[in-house]
């Protein structure tokens, strides 16, 4: 069928929630109707990826011109990075739907919720904004999306979650649009330099093409950068992550954290080392101390917090440390890497914020020092956090190991020093899973009273939830390989426009004959 | 220093497996089958509760009886041909890099096979009775199948990666159970604690594996084998420093011990399985299988050397000072380790007598930890021996099984130990005299403790508390007792006409002949005295004086550094925790005060955009809207007047 399948994608999931705001508020049918839509954009999105084919680049191509005179198109294209990402969104949307299908029921410290029937319409806006930012192959198009998507994230973090949400609302967007006018600058001088170059265009392809002036690429390359790193987050614009995320409920900060705070690193790939490879390999030393401290700072931060949303908040910051620091050592093994931690850390934290939200909600405190001995009470349920909090320490067998890994061992041959610092996370990490788990979970069980929620272990809902969550942990981490198909296929690519290739082995060829000459004496 | 082997004694051996065929293509189902029963116990829930612990008891069995196969199988081959691999899949695959998870059988990895699922198996059929009362039995089981298929895969695996798997998977089956009781504090605290320490030797295992991928590109034995000789020393020393740091972690090597008393929190059987026999002589497995590298590392052999013998004495001290019968037992592992380490360490003379005393080892002392634990059993879960006394006629299975394990490990003639540690203290003697003289003092300082330990358990007149009533224990518990015994008086058959050195020759090379100063027999009569003074000193204090039944307080600087395991966590706390904390407060503070407010006060980095913003902040969200679309006309705007 020849479909124009890419903007299907997009504009499924923006029907959904029109169609979820616009239907009638009986019962629970808004909410069936926006998952409903999401698991349509998931099977769209497995149709996608059943007709993408390794090693054709960009696919599935649609462009519309849309003003001519500025070389603005309306412009889809789907490569291995983006693939993955559509992939990564259309999973968690649907299963942050069904976690969160009686949040708004819980008030936590008696602000009030917004309706179910908001909540789930603006998930899916924020899915069709998300599924149009990871397409987009149109700079000024990707440019609009990536601002939209604050608009229904605005409005989920302000209006769910405990006191204080506005607030942290407000800083949020803050943050984001501070970084988004930073860009907007990049954005123009784009055209500019587009402009200069012959007739402007905003195509991706073109803009790659184009021989950039040295000096203005490196500005345009630190807009665009800083606009990336607010939003992904790194050290020191990430002060915006822990306090939202310990205020919105956890089915919005998995949105956030695990699909939208991508973007940041999507972007760079795609925008920074595509359109500036020169002015990225010079920056590279600035951003891999960046990285480098957001991955010891994130840990360090995360051990000292006692509300456990904040905590797995700043458990990203870690993990976008490395995720930056895997895209920015330029090799394969380092952005592969990167790529598919993309997808494993969006897998992992949204399991342990799904989780840690089903045990917030029933004991009524973020705190971890006022939870404990829960594990007695509701074994599934503690079980299910240790399976979260084990991925996201990077325990091998499980998926986020393999990207790890990938990262370190290409930090390691970067330079060995930069491998040295990052390897202390898996030390940090372990104290900050460990630990939590032990003072919520551990212990003798604590005094409930009679018909407290928290007697109750998982109900089905909650289980089939995070279930296909689990499955992917540990499914990927043994076959991690189709994943690390497409991000090989499109970091390949990508090293070979940067100009890049990998370093070869010190030792390769056997020292046979020394070895049977020594054999000899 | 004569262990410079790699540079003209003898040739480093090279792994050449051929592929899997016949019994041996059936190497995934050792790994696949305690797999299996974790994976139906934790999933079957409640449902397998009442068969769970006898399927989780048969298929370890199974990977037994399939690994005795495989050894019948590899014996009847050739030499050269005693080495095959299995690949199961791709596990990643990127760039240049390659990383199947493949299997390899060969003369060492199915020595292991054998101690991991023989010992296991005994100690799964002596939970059946141990954990009978425990509500939650199943997943006990369950997690002993975990680590079976975690150690089996960290022994078979043919690459370092796969290694590494197990490595972890081990690691997360001992945080597992040593939290088993985690509805007591002190046993989540030591699960974490056990998890953390061995974290901090695992971040040398993965610096490691970033040095082989930078060296080499390859994680693979057999690969590695090949290339090694071409690497730099540096390199080389490097690696063999990186992995032994792994190696501490794993086997409780000093500094990185501090982890195991505290792992005996964990219920018993774990104690003998996990923290005794299998789990914490990885690190050894890890140096042995690594002797490619070490052989070319002299220096990286000599901190070996080093760190084991502070270990040798370090857990011995330790399990001197101790009431507590596991915490005794498991100071003495510690010391144990160090001498299978100090054996590794010594390069190509030791390997063979490391893998020895460790598979005799894994039999003594596997023996003695389900011993105490039937004595637990007996004595309603008191652990302190001055609580004991007297117990040989209570029970008396317990006591004869003890007592093998006993003669075993202080090195009786004829028995085990015997055999495989006094070849450990001649090998260092002859190779490294100051190593040698601190493992003969160590031996003696075995008899010591390990003879007071009867004393005050078996012997003696009995202390015990009121309203306890010693008893022996169900059949269930005897019986793998009795067998591990046997092994523990037997395991030195091993070594009869050489055998374990010719069978490990072609994974460890083959040792030069090496002069003796005196005859062999001298080093084993020097030996032999040592370890009857120090049982004769405990004879002297613990069996013709009476035990007091709480422990003396006015006791010498040295016997109270002892019972504080020689400050081990004092040393932690102050050089690590306690600046840990310091800095994690800090930086919180750091995060609140200062990053924060440099972005959100607009003062300095945004300058005049974040006060704008700032001013921007009424709250509602139409405004918000509104500078979104503000902001996209304006970029319009732009670009047209950029356009005309």
């Amino acid at each position: 069928m020849d479909l124009p399948w890419l903007t299907l994608l997009v504009a499924v999931p923006l029907v959904g929630a029109l169609a979820t705001a616009l239907s009638p508020r009986s019962g629970r049918l808004p909410q069936q109707v926006a998952l409903g839509f999401s698991l349509l954009t998931l099977v769209l999105a497995a149709a996608v990826a059943l007709s993408w084919n390794l090693g054709e680049g960009m696919q599935l191509t649609e462009t519309y011109a849309w003003i001519p005179a500025l070389g603005v198109h309306l412009a889809w294209g789907v490569d291995g990075l983006g693939l993955l990402m559509v992939g990564l969104t259309a999973v968690l949307v649907p299963v942050v739907l069904l976690a969160a299908w009686r949040d708004t029921e819980t008030d936590l410290d008696g602000v009030g919720q917004g309706s179910a029937a908001g909540f789930a319409a603006l998930v899916m806006a924020l899915e069709g904004l998300s599924m149009a930012v990871f397409l987009a192959t149109d700079v000024f198009l990707f440019y609009l999306v990536f601002e939209a998507t604050l608009i229904p994230a605005y409005f989920l973090v302000g209006g769910y979650g405990r006191a204080g949400r506005s607030a942290a609302a407000i800083k949020f967007l803050v943050f984001q649009l501070g970084g988004g006018l930073v860009m907007l600058a990049g954005v123009l001088g784009l055209y500019v330099v587009s402009a200069q170059a012959g007739s402007p265009s905003y195509l991706l392809s073109d803009l790659m093409a184009l021989d950039i002036p040295t000096e203005a690429g490196r500005w345009l390359f630190a807009a665009f950068f800083v606009a990336f790193a607010v939003k992904a987050p790194l050290f020191p614009v990430h002060t915006w992550l822990a306090d939202t995320t310990g205020k919105a409920t956890p089915a919005t900060s998995v949105l956030l954290v695990s699909v939208l705070d991508k973007i940041g690193t999507f972007g760079m790939l795609r925008f920074c080392l595509g359109i500036f490879p020169e002015a990225s390999q010079w920056a590279t030393p600035v951003v891999v101390a960046l990285a480098l401290i957001s991955i010891v700072y994130g840990a360090v931060l995360a051990i000292g917090q006692d509300d456990v949303l904040r905590l797995i908040g700043l458990t990203s910051l870690s993990h976008f440390g490395f995720i930056v620091l895997g895209i920015f050592v330029f090799s394969t093994a380092g952005g592969s890497g990167a790529v598919l931690y993309m997808v494993n850390h969006g897998v992992g934290t949204a399991a342990l914020f799904l989780v840690a939200g089903y045990i917030t909600a029933r004991r009524g405190t973020t705190s971890i020092r006022e939870l404990g001995g829960q594990e007695k009470v509701t074994p599934v349920m503690s079980a299910m956090l240790l399976i979260a909090g084990l991925a996201t320490l990077s325990l091998p067998g499980l998926s986020p190991f393999v990207s790890e890994f990938l990262v370190l061992i290409a930090a390691f041959q970067y330079a060995w020093w930069v491998g040295a610092i990052a390897v202390t996370a898996i030390v940090l990490a372990a104290i900050y899973i460990l630990w939590m788990y032990q003072r919520s979970m551990t212990g003798p069980p604590p005094e409930l009273p009679e018909g407290s929620p928290a007697r109750r272990d998982l109900g089905v809902r909650e289980v089939v939830a995070v279930l296909p969550l689990m499955v992917a942990l540990v499914g990927f981490g043994f076959f991690p390989q189709p994943l690390l198909d497409a991000s090989n296929d499109y970091v390949g690519d990508l090293l070979t426009h940067v100009g890049v290739t990998d370093e070869s082995p010190t030792v390769s060829a056997p020292a046979a004959d020394a070895s049977a000459e020594e054999g000899e004496h | 220093m004569h262990y410079f082997t790699a540079d003209g004694h003898a040739a480093v051996p090279v792994l050449d497996p051929s592929a899997a065929d016949g019994v041996t293509a059936l190497l995934w189902l050792v790994v696949a089958l305690p797999l299996l029963g974790a994976v139906v116990l934790l999933l079957g829930g409640r449902r397998t509760d009442a068969w769970g612990h006898w399927l989780a008891t048969a298929l370890p069995m199974g990977s037994f009886v399939l690994s005795v196969l495989m050894l019948v199988d590899l014996m009847g081959r050739d030499e050269a041909e005693r080495s095959v691999t299995q690949h199961l899949w791709t596990w990643l695959s990127v760039g240049d890099l390659d990383v199947g998870l493949d299997l390899l059988l060969d003369p060492l990895s199915v020595l292991f096979l054998l101690l991991i699922t023989g010992v296991g198996s005994l100690i799964h059929v002596y939970s059946i009775g141990y954990m009978s009362h425990d509500p939650r039995r199943r997943r006990f089981f369950a997690y002993l199948n975990l680590f079976v298929a975690a150690m089996l895969t960290l022994v078979l695996s043919e690459n370092y990666l796969g290694l590494f798997l197990g490595w972890e998977g081990v690691g997360l089956a001992s945080y597992l159970l040593i939290g088993f009781w985690q509805h007591k504090p002190s046993a989540a605290a030591a699960a974490k604690k056990a998890f953390v320490i061995n974290r901090v030797g695992d971040m040398g295992l993965a610096l490691a594996l970033g040095l082989m991928f930078v060296t080499f590109g390859t994680f693979s034995f057999t690969e590695v084998s090949a290339l090694a000789s071409g690497a730099s020393s540096t390199v080389l020393t490097a690696l063999g420093l990186l992995l032994l740091l792994g190696a501490a972690g794993k086997s409780a090597q000093v500094p990185l011990q501090a982890w195991l008393l505290d792992a005996m929190e964990g219920p018993t059987p774990v104690s003998a399985l996990i923290h005794a026999a299998t789990m914490v002589t990885a690190g050894v497995y890890l140096v042995v299988r690594s002797n490619f590298i070490f052989e070319r590392a002299p220096h990286a052999q000599t901190v070996v050397v080093v760190v084991a013998t502070v270990t040798v004495l370090w857990g011995a001290v330790i399990g001197c000072a101790k009431d507590d019968i596991k915490k005794a037992l498991a100071g003495s592992t510690m010391s144990q380790i160090g001498y299978m380490m100090l054996a590794a360490g010594l390069g190509v003379y030791g390997y063979a007598f490391a893998i020895f005393h460790l598979i005799t080892h894994g039999f003594f002392k596997a023996n003695m930890f389900l011993g105490a634990g039937s004595v637990m059993h007996g004595m309603d879960d008191d652990v302190n021996m001055r609580h004991y006394g007297a117990l040989r006629k209570a029970m008396p299975v317990t006591f004869l099984t003890f007592a093998m394990g006993y003669l075993a490990i202080i090195g009786f003639p004829l028995f085990s130990g015997f055999w495989s540690k006094d070849k450990i203290i001649e090998t260092a003697l002859v190779e490294n005299p100051v190593a040698g003289v601190c493992a003969l003092v160590g031996a003696g300082v075995t008899g010591f403790y390990m003879t007071r330990l009867m004393l005050m358990t078996f012997l003696g007149k009995q202390r015990w508390r009121d309203g306890v009533h010693p008893h022996e224990s169900p059949s269930v518990m005897t019986g793998p007792l009795v067998v591990l015994a046997a092994l523990s008086a037997l395991g030195g058959v091993l070594y009869l006409g050489g055998w374990i050195v010719d069978w490990l020759a072609p994974v460890v090379g083959e040792a030069p002949e090496h002069e003796l100063p005196v005859p062999a027999i001298v080093y084993t009569l020097v030996t032999l005295v040592v370890v009857a003074v120090g049982v004769a000193v405990a004879w002297a204090m613990f069996g013709r004086r009476e035990v007091p039944d709480t422990a003396p307080e006015k006791v010498s600087p040295f016997t109270t550094a002892a019972r504080h395991d020689l400050y081990g966590d004092a040393i932690n706390d102050s050089l690590v925790v306690g600046p840990g904390r310091g800095v994690t407060r800090g930086l919180v503070a750091l995060d609140e005060k200062v990053v924060d407010p440099t972005f959100t006060d607009g003062a300095s980095v945004m300058g005049g955009v974040g006060q704008v913003i700032k001013r921007l902040q009424t709250g509602y969200v139409r405004s918000y809207a509104l500078s979104v679309l503000a902001g996209a006309v304006l970029l319009l705007a732009a670009l047209l007047v950029v356009n005309l």
